[in-house]
């Protein structure tokens, strides 16, 4: 058993000395030159840092999914295309690692885990965003093996990516007719399109995955068996939601701490701004829903870990999380990124004309954030998972 | 190959430094103690060795109960376990007390290389390293900005004004790294948690054999009779640059007159 809050202590002093120093003053510097920074994500390989929640027998550190989003958190607030990959990063590990064979789990897992590959997840296509069940990459038996056809689009770390978990149709229209595969970047017949060109987080690259009559041999079928892509897909996506909004809540605590420290130093009409109420009013609102929607996250987490392991939920069953978070999850990453838009706009009014210029990071802030209402289901996505879950009762 | 990293507890070299009116010693009270910063080269050093040769690494630190939580930050980057020598009679020891310390709790270990830090972060006389080979009788390779380890063989670059020289000694030898050395890591997760269950060994003066009247302030070649606080800033001078190149001249005047050109 983990003495958790010592551990945890120690933890964030690592994450956020390493964060402060090697991080946050390089993030901009990335930024401008649309690269992926892979020596930082190396580096939280060689500092463990990359399998915090994934079983010790993978090499990871088995710890509760609240340390992991906590150590997100940090990593966000000094750079989001970090925090946010490590998230993507992790929602493919861990889709492989809980549906893998054994033999699965024992061949692809402990790279990624230990942040030697880079994983990434493949389930959107160009003509299957929201309703991703509708997707029509094909994967045709052959062989020993499939053949994979088609487009995969808007894949997070798409050409920089060592080992991708890629949806694919293999049979019937709809959800039941999907499986998913480990494909790894020297894939024969995968090429990678040119990155999108967005209006935020340039360092993390986006881009489509182009399968040409590609051969993917039968052992890289996640779980050995067709049909299980969907439910992989959908089940990550409950961790990766919460992953999101822990990006969400780090990018909000920059916005705040720039704007707050910005309000205590510039003066107008002969003191610092904080102490005109109108100011004063807009941080204390931006801080407010900054807290709310930390205790949003952590308090979902808590219950996936308690149904993990002990606590009043043990025992219930959900796609391997032991709890049914789906609606919960989707809460949290909804309530967390529409609370971060609002922060990271107020905070570009805090600093006025200054906070509209790259002087600050304020602007840089409010471009990212809006790709988290976007990405893991967009937030009317999370809303329709939400009101799902309450007309069934 | 067994090696040896004595490191140091300093005050946060971040914060402000004061002497303790009383014992005219470094003041520890209300100022954070940190691994020495000179340390992280010479373990990245010695997890170097480790990871290249498989040396055993011990880290051997001087200094009171307080300190332990230093020995074990300096565990985190993976070394093997740790010897701390405390002692009260220890406190206020000079460059060549603190030596007579280590050489002597040196002798009480086994050991190939010993990797020192140049200097110490506070005290920063550099003396150390030298001192101790000397009452050892072993080779020490100072200010090393390269390290390599061949068969039995220490090979250092050793750094000065106009270069370095290339030097070499048997083992067992010492060596002291200067931060040029390397780029050091950071700990790791795991090796912070694994730090705490290394074994760590106290010794007092009286089991390395130290006689407590040969170290201490009272044992120290020099004395300190008084201090001052350093005088707050002055305002400085203002140059006014008119645009006639007068400004220009002042400055370059009063560059001279400070024989900073
Ligand atoms: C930077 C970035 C990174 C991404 N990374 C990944 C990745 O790593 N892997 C991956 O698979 N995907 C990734 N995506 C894709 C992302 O998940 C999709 O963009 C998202 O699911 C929306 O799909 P879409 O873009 O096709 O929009 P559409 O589905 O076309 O939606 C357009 C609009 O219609 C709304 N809408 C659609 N259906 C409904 C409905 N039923 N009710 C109400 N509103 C609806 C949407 O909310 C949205 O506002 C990424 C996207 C971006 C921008």
């Amino acid at each position: 058993m983990h003495t958790l809050p010592e551990e945890q202590r120690h933890l964030l002093e690592l994450v956020q000395g390493f964060a402060r120093t090697e991080v946050a003053p390089r993030a901009d510097a990335f930024e401008r030159a649309s690269t992926f920074p892979r020596e930082l994500f190396d580096q939280l390989g060689r500092m463990d840092l990359t399998g915090l929640p994934f079983p010790e027998e993978q090499g990871g550190s088995a710890l509760p999914f609240r340390t992991y989003l906590l150590v997100l958190e940090e990593l966000s607030r000094a750079f989001l295309a970090l925090g946010l990959g490590l998230s993507v990063h992790t929602l493919a590990t861990w889709g492989i690692d809980t549906f893998g064979t054994p033999e699965q789990r024992r061949r692809f897992v402990p790279d990624l885990v230990a942040g030697r590959l880079l994983g990434a997840y493949a389930l959107s296509e160009p003509d299957a965003g929201s309703d991703a069940a509708a997707m029509s990459t094909r994967a045709r038996r052959d062989g020993d093996g499939y053949r994979l056809d088609g487009v995969k689009a808007w894949v997070t770390h798409g050409g920089v990516a060592d080992r991708y978990l890629v949806m694919a149709r293999t049979g019937e229209a709809g959800a039941r007719g999907i499986s998913a595969f480990v494909v790894d970047a020297d894939q024969p017949g995968l090429t990678v399109a040119p990155p999108e060109s967005k209006l935020g987080m340039w360092a993390s690259p986006t881009a489509q995955l182009v399968f040409e009559d590609a051969a993917v041999p039968a052992d890289r079928l996640l779980g050995g068996e067709e049909g299980l892509g969907f439910r992989i897909a959908m089940a990550s996506l409950d961790g990766g939601r919460l992953g999101i909004a822990a990006c969400a809540v780090g990018l909000a605590q920059a916005a705040l701490d720039v704007a707050t420290t910005y309000a205590r130093q510039r003066e107008q009409f002969g003191r610092p701004i904080i102490e005109h109420q109108g100011v004063a009013f807009l941080l204390a609102d931006m801080a407010t829903r900054t807290e709310a929607s930390r205790a949003v996250m952590l308090s979902v987490a808590d219950r996936r870990d308690h149904a993990a392991g002990i606590g009043p939920y043990a025992g219930r069953d959900d796609a391997g999380t032991g709890y049914p978070i789906t609606a919960p999850a989707a809460m949290a990453k909804l309530f967390a990124t529409d609370a971060t838009m609002q922060t990271t706009l107020d905070a570009v009014q805090v600093l006025g004309g200054a906070g509209y210029t790259t002087d600050h990071p304020a602007e840089r802030y409010l471009r990212e954030a809006k790709v988290l209402q976007i990405v893991e289901g967009t937030n009317q996505i999370q809303r329709l998972v939400i009101g799902r879950a309450l007309a069934r009762g | 190959m067994k090696v040896i990293v004595p490191v140091k507890r300093v005050p946060d070299t971040a914060g402000e430094k004061k002497l303790d009116p009383n014992d005219r010693t470094v003041d520890r009270d209300g100022v954070e103690s940190v691994l020495c910063p000179v340390n992280e080269f010479s373990i990245e050093e010695a997890v170097r060795l480790k990871e290249k040769h498989g040396a055993e690494v011990t880290v051997l630190l001087i200094g009171p109960d307080s300190a332990q939580p230093i020995v074990r930050k300096a565990l985190s980057y993976g070394l093997d376990a740790a010897v701390q020598v405390t002692d009260d009679a220890i406190s206020g020891s000079d460059a060549l007390g603190t030596a007579r310390v280590i050489a002597k709790a040196l002798e009480s270990m086994e050991w190939d290389l010993v990797v020192f830090g140049n200097q110490s972060a506070d005290a920063r006389t550099c003396l150390v390293p030298a001192a101790v080979g000397e009452l050892l009788g072993v080779p020490s390779l100072t200010f090393a900005r390269y390290l390599e380890v061949n068969g039995d063989e220490v090979v250092v670059h050793r750094e000065h004004e106009e270069g370095w020289d290339v030097v070499s000694a048997q083992l067992p030898a010492l060596v002291s790294v200067v931060e040029a050395i390397n780029e050091p890591r950071y700990p790791s997760f795991k090796g912070i948690m694994a730090a705490k269950s290394k074994p760590l060994t106290v010794k007092s003066l009286a089991d390395i054999g130290v006689d407590d009247g040969a170290v201490g302030l009272g044992a120290a070649s020099a004395t300190m009779y008084e201090f001052e606080p350093r005088p707050p800033k002055s305002a400085g001078t203002i140059v006014d640059d008119d645009g006639s190149g007068a400004a220009a001249a002042q400055l370059a005047d009063w560059m001279a007159e400070k024989k900073f050109v």
